[in-house]
């Protein structure tokens, strides 16, 4: 198995396709850290209101 | 024993304690495997004769538009399930796999369309194959639609199962389409039945993302389920305790 290009701007360029080959990754990629990092901002978005809620209810429980 | 099994799987806080020691092992093969045959694929797998490096779209395209297919039956199972059983986590799974499918949907389009750009001349044909696929997106797009729709959480759950459980006709087609009609998009490299059109060189990085996908697709499922566990959860005493840090572990028999 060996590396297929010359240079790393060969690498960039894949005769003329590389647009098409490097934006297609970084749609995929942006995409699966999107799906990953998204239910765990929501999660501590969640944690954070709710423990707020609570200790709100808390506080008006003991007025 | 017997089907208490059962029951407990439909415990969201059994899964949502059970899942959690998976997620670190599941995000290190997932990514692990991911970035080797992402890699592998740019940089490392011959030139195609024909599509010259184009064809290297296909180390993303073609694995996830399987996971967008299976992730179709995993949110059409997981709302028959809970149609039938009256479950409460198959419907979290379901309505977690929908935003999921969704976006893997557009990824699938996305690069498709790019990809045929300088393969096809062309980024988009009405043929079989992309429309049917079109109405994938759609039909998760509904899914989540109607999730939104409706005041009462139970009807909108069942609404939008109905929904799912009827798309599930489009998933056949959408796989059969490339040879039920003359279309531009090529017809499986890979086959189940015969021989794959494809040489091993090439293979091995496209079955490593394959995989990869997979584990990935398992691990995100388990992230949005839990989530949504705890959205609807939240005013049980486990969810309360957990939100105050001072969490029990459930005790080994008695998941409920």
């Amino acid at each position: 198995m060996k590396f297929q290009f010359d240079s790393l701007d060969a690498f960039m360029q894949m005769k003329g396709h590389g647009v098409y080959v490097w934006a297609s990754y970084a749609i995929v990629y942006t995409i699966l850290i999107y799906l990953t990092l998204s239910p765990l901002l929501q999660k501590k978005a969640f944690l954070k209101q709710q423990k707020k809620w609570l200790k709100l209810q808390e506080s008006s429980e003991n007025v | 024993m017997g089907w208490q099994w059962f029951h407990r799987l439909g415990s969201p806080r059994w899964f949502y304690e059970k899942t959690e020691i998976w997620i670190p092992w599941l995000t290190i093969l997932a990514w692990g495997l991911l970035l080797v045959g992402g890699v592998w694929g740019l940089g490392f797998a011959p030139e195609d004769a024909k599509q010259h490096n184009s064809y290297r779209i296909l180390y993303i395209h073609a694995p996830v538009a399987f996971i967008s297919m299976s992730c179709y039956y995993i949110m059409a199972i997981s709302g028959a399930i809970g149609l039938v059983w009256k479950m409460k986590l198959p419907f979290m799974v379901m309505k977690a796999a929908a935003p999921i499918g969704l976006a893997l949907t557009v990824v699938v389009l996305s690069t498709g369309s790019i990809w045929g750009k300088p393969t096809w001349g062309t980024w988009w044909e009405w043929d079989a194959r992309l429309t049917s696929y079109l109405i994938l997106s759609f039909l998760y797009l509904g899914v989540i639609a109607l999730q939104q729709a409706f005041q009462s959480r139970d009807t909108a759950d069942k609404a939008s199962a109905i929904l799912a459980l009827v798309g599930t006709v489009n998933i056949p087609i959408i796989y059969k389409s490339v040879d039920w009609w003359y279309t531009l998009h090529q017809p499986a490299t890979l086959k189940l039945v015969g021989k794959s059109t494809i040489d091993p060189s090439m293979l091995y990085p496209l079955f490593i993302m394959i995989i990869g996908f997979y584990f990935f697709f398992t691990l995100v499922l388990i992230l949005h389920t839990r989530t949504e566990i705890l959205r609807r959860e939240s005013r049980t005493q486990w969810v309360r305790d957990l939100v105050l840090g001072k969490a029990k572990k459930l005790p080994e028999e008695s998941a409920q």
